[in-house]
């Protein structure tokens, strides 16, 4: 059925590609909201879904793109391995069952009107939950990419082995491009065995004691997989070896706590993510001093990514970021239509469209969704 | 071979090009005669060699950009060079070029061990890194085999690894930014150069394309990487199998597990006996595979998976199992894994170095394979593999001066390497395309996906001035090859003429 559906995908590119109209991608609709408004018509990659393979001993998971985020994350966990970014999901956590039913074996086509992340969404929107500083990024754990080109080409780059040079790392280059390069069809990602033991621990600070405890444990050779600092309290996240964990809890100190504060903040359930004011994502230096602008904060990765609540304007939050040496984003409660992402330098847009071009000549994919002029 | 044709500057074209050189940089920085050209003939792939129109050896950024306009203003090729360790002719000169050597760009510029960041000029050496972080009890984890001579310029060029990949990635993995000059003579941050930055960029992921791309993108003048807190403790173990099988088998078996060692090394007999007669690791030479295990982490964890990983190798048929006992031991054990290439050297007047990756599965019939092909091809093969990454380096042993044997050892690479696409891995694991692997590339992507590469590569040098005629081949060079590979009865160049 998959083989059909990619090539109607390759048509409705191809069609597109001739008339020049524009294509707007989706997958489950869970990360609508990120990113600038695209108007065009739907290129829907819902029903493209299914596992291709899944080798645990060779840690590769591969699978097309509109399939649940779930139920790759449940296939992982039967065999006690994860993604090791922990994406977030932002929608509903798992599909209802898809009244198809049928066809192949584990292809699940999503159900219209639900909002489900999918592994293709996943990959083009390229966001990383609260292992990521020590677990690495999505386009870390992007071993290889099947994509439909703007011209309607089928080409597939990297492949399913950890070590791979064999030309430009293209695969890598999909995470976060938010599909204005080229349609994800399928990818190929590194998974890691879940670690035998996991406890999360509280403990009240201020907010530079909580910074000055995250660099110096930084700076140790400690199994810390997430950090949480929000409103006089500081969690962080063991993951290893039992003794491990043991000896680094008596570094740490603290109290244990409930786990699921990591899913709530990676989904964005907490209180702090609820309510209308604007919501910016700074990506900071681990160690850069408070924002310190006016507005609530929530702090994850040891200190490197900062969310913030806050009616200032865009100029005055992108300038305070940029002189810590960041970027901030415009992350939720915007129009769809102002500047989202931090303006890149022109000489950097420049590059930007010739690289889009070269993927997408005709400019068809996602045009402005990362940035107006592409 | 795969070395394009020679192409030559015309005198006066050179001295043209000469005069406005030595008008842009100090006349220290500009070689121009035969004995000072030489030791740019070749980089760590020796078989291939050719004198550079021009080498300069600028000292700034603002005299690498008076460089590249030199270049522009006469339609010279650049070949960029860090210390010249790479085994697949990246570096190779054009004789009608420039090569731009990256030697003086040899200082740490900041170590900040709050962000955990070092910022370093490209010709800076891989292992000076590790080694200026340690007073902060800090390292940077890539560690290819030429840590001690090659550079972070060039690790970024090829995207190199290493005997911990496993667990702490490629040079992809641990890059946070990178200044580049661009063709144009633009020059870009990706990711924040003048301070520590965070652990992502606006717009697209830059780094990921940059890295690996062989100097036909863009020179790198200077590298932000990342520093991790160095382990407490590291311990490696020892296994001795009577199959290769077996050994893979125990592989699969240490990360079904769930175990993630930071280095899973092994070697076959061949490989065994070169590396225990050159180093004395304290190697069973009679064991058809070895393998090697190396844990860190703290204390505790290290105590607590050294067990687990003991017993995981037993149960999985190690005739033997050796635990090294104190820090000298565990040096050893590494001495003959790291000094196997130049064990073979020992053995052999010459050896060709394959670079393939397969899944890790495929190893039983990978390895029986190469054993086959070392009878058809007559000549003898000894296997160091990076287990834990399927990257899988087939020595082959030859005679240069023997007639016919250079040409027999490239066919029996070129088979090898076939074999690791048709089980689903690539021609390069870590060691680049370069001028070496042209030909098999034609065999692992289709016309319309070089194509696509060719189309990166003109976003970001439209004039093709950058290292042309590497690591990407022309369909025409793909057709000269011969390599047509009919894949699904469809023929891959169906346009092209053949020769």
């Amino acid at each position: 059925m998959s083989d059909d559906h990619e090539q109607q995908l390759v048509e409705q590119v191809r069609r597109a590609a001739e008339a020049g109209s524009p294509l707007a991608i989706r997958g489950g609709n869970s990360k609508a909201f990120y990113g600038r408004a695209v108007k065009g018509e739907s290129l829907d990659l819902s029903g493209h879904g299914g596992v291709v393979s899944y080798e645990p001993t060779e840690l590769v998971i591969t699978a097309r793109a509109g399939t649940p985020l779930a139920e790759i994350e449940a296939l992982l966990a039967e065999k006690d391995q994860m993604l090791p970014f922990e994406p977030p999901h932002f929608g509903a956590l798992a599909p209802s069952p898809s009244p198809q039913g049928g066809g192949e074996p584990r292809a699940t086509s999503l159900p219209r009107g639900e909002r489900v992340a999918t592994f293709g969404g996943m990959l083009a929107a390229g966001l990383s939950g609260p292992r990521r500083p020590w677990g690495g990024a999505v386009r870390d754990a992007v071993l290889g990419v099947k994509l439909l080109n703007g011209r309607g080409e089928v080409l597939k780059f990297g492949g399913q082995v950890m070590k791979n040079v064999a030309g430009y790392d293209l695969s890598r280059l999909m995470a976060g491009s938010l599909g204005t390069l080229a349609v994800i069809l399928e990818a190929s990602v590194r998974v890691l065995p879940k670690p035998a033991v996991q406890i999360t621990l509280v403990q009240e600070a201020n907010e530079d004691q909580a910074a000055g405890r995250l660099v110096a444990w930084g700076r140790k050779p400690l199994p810390l997989s997430a950090s949480l600092y929000h409103d006089g309290r500081l969690w962080v996240r063991l993951s290893g070896a039992e003794q491990g964990v043991a000896a680094a809890r008596a570094v740490i100190g603290g109290e244990e706590a409930d786990g699921d504060i990591w899913r709530q903040t990676r989904d964005q359930t907490l209180p702090f993510f609820q309510g209308d004011a604007p919501l910016w994502r700074v990506s900071l230096p681990t160690a850069a001093q408070a924002l310190d602008l006016s507005g609530a904060t929530l702090s994850e990765w040891g200190g490197a990514l900062r969310w913030l609540r806050s009616d200032l304007s865009a100029g005055a939050i992108r300038r305070r970021a940029a002189a810590l040496g960041g970027h901030a984003i415009l992350f939720r409660g915007h129009d769809g239509v102002c500047e989202v992402f931090h303006p890149l330098p022109p000489a950097m847009l420049l590059l930007h469209k010739r690289l889009k071009a070269a993927f997408d000549p005709r400019g068809i994919f996602n045009p402005g969704r990362m940035y107006a002029e592409l | 071979m795969n070395a394009p044709a020679e192409v030559l500057l015309s005198p006066t074209q050179r001295s043209a090009l000469l005069a406005d050189l030595r008008n842009a940089l100090p006349a220290r920085c500009v070689l121009a005669e035969a004995e000072d050209l030489r030791p740019y003939e070749c980089d760590g792939l020796s078989a291939y060699r050719r004198l550079p129109a021009v080498a300069v050896l600028p000292e700034t950024i603002e005299q690498i950009r008076a460089v590249l306009r030199v270049c522009r203003t006469h339609n010279v090729p650049v070949v960029a060079r860090g210390a010249g360790t790479g085994l697949s002719g990246g570096a190779l000169p054009l004789s009608n070029g420039v090569l731009l050597g990256l030697a003086k760009f040899n200082r740490i510029l900041e170590i900040d061990p709050d962000n955990r960041v070092a910022r370093v000029q490209p010709g800076v050496r891989n292992l000076a890194i590790s080694e200026a972080a340690a007073a902060h009890g800090l390292y940077y984890a890539p560690d290819p085999s030429s840590q001690i001579a090659c550079s972070i310029g060039g690790n970024v060029a090829e995207n190199s690894g290493g005997v911990h990949c496993l667990k702490y990635g490629l040079t992809v993995h641990n890059v946070q930014a990178i200044k580049l000059l661009t063709m144009d003579g633009e020059l870009l941050e990706i990711g924040e150069c003048e301070k520590p930055g965070g652990l992502d960029n606006p717009g697209y992921d830059l780094l990921a394309v940059l890295t690996g791309s062989e100097g036909l993108l863009g020179l790198v003048v200077e590298v932000t990487v990342r520093l991790l807190p160095k382990p407490e403790r590291a311990q490696v173990l020892l296994a001795a199998y009577d199959s290769v099988e077996r050994a893979g088998e125990a592989v699969a078996a240490i990360i079904g597990a769930g175990v993630i060692p930071a280095g899973l090394e092994m070697m076959d007999n061949p490989a065994i006996r070169a590396a225990e007669a050159f180093v004395h690791a304290g190697y069973p030479e009679d064991a058809a595979a070895i393998l090697l295990c190396e844990l860190d982490g703290t204390n505790e964890e290290v105590s607590e998976e050294i067990m687990r990983v003991r017993q995981l190798l037993l149960d999985s048929g190690a005739t033997e199992v050796r635990t090294a006992a104190d820090e000298a031991q565990r040096q050893r054990f590494w001495a003959g894994r790291k000094g196997a290439f130049p064990a073979v050297g020992r053995i052999s007047p010459d050896y060709y170095c394959m670079d393939g990756t397969i899944p890790r599965r495929e190893l039983g019939r990978v390895l029986g394979r190469i054993e086959e092909l070392s009878v058809e091809h007559g000549l003898q093969v000894a296997n160091v593999f990076h287990a834990g990454d399927g990257n899988l380096h087939p020595l082959i042993l030859f005679d240069a001066n023997r007639p016919g044997e250079l040409e027999r050892a490239e066919a029996f690479g070129t088979a090898i390497l076939d074999l690791c696409v048709a089980v689903g891995g690539t021609v390069t694991g870590e060691h680049g395309v370069g001028i070496e692997k042209l030909a098999p590339m034609c065999g692992q992507f289709t016309a319309g996906e070089l194509e696509q590469f060719h189309a990166v590569k003109a976003a970001f040098d439209p004039a093709g001035l950058l290292n042309p005629g590497k690591a990407v081949p022309t369909l025409h060079r793909c057709a000269e090859f011969g390599r047509m590979h009919v894949h699904h009865g469809e023929v891959k160049f169906p346009d092209l003429p053949r020769f």
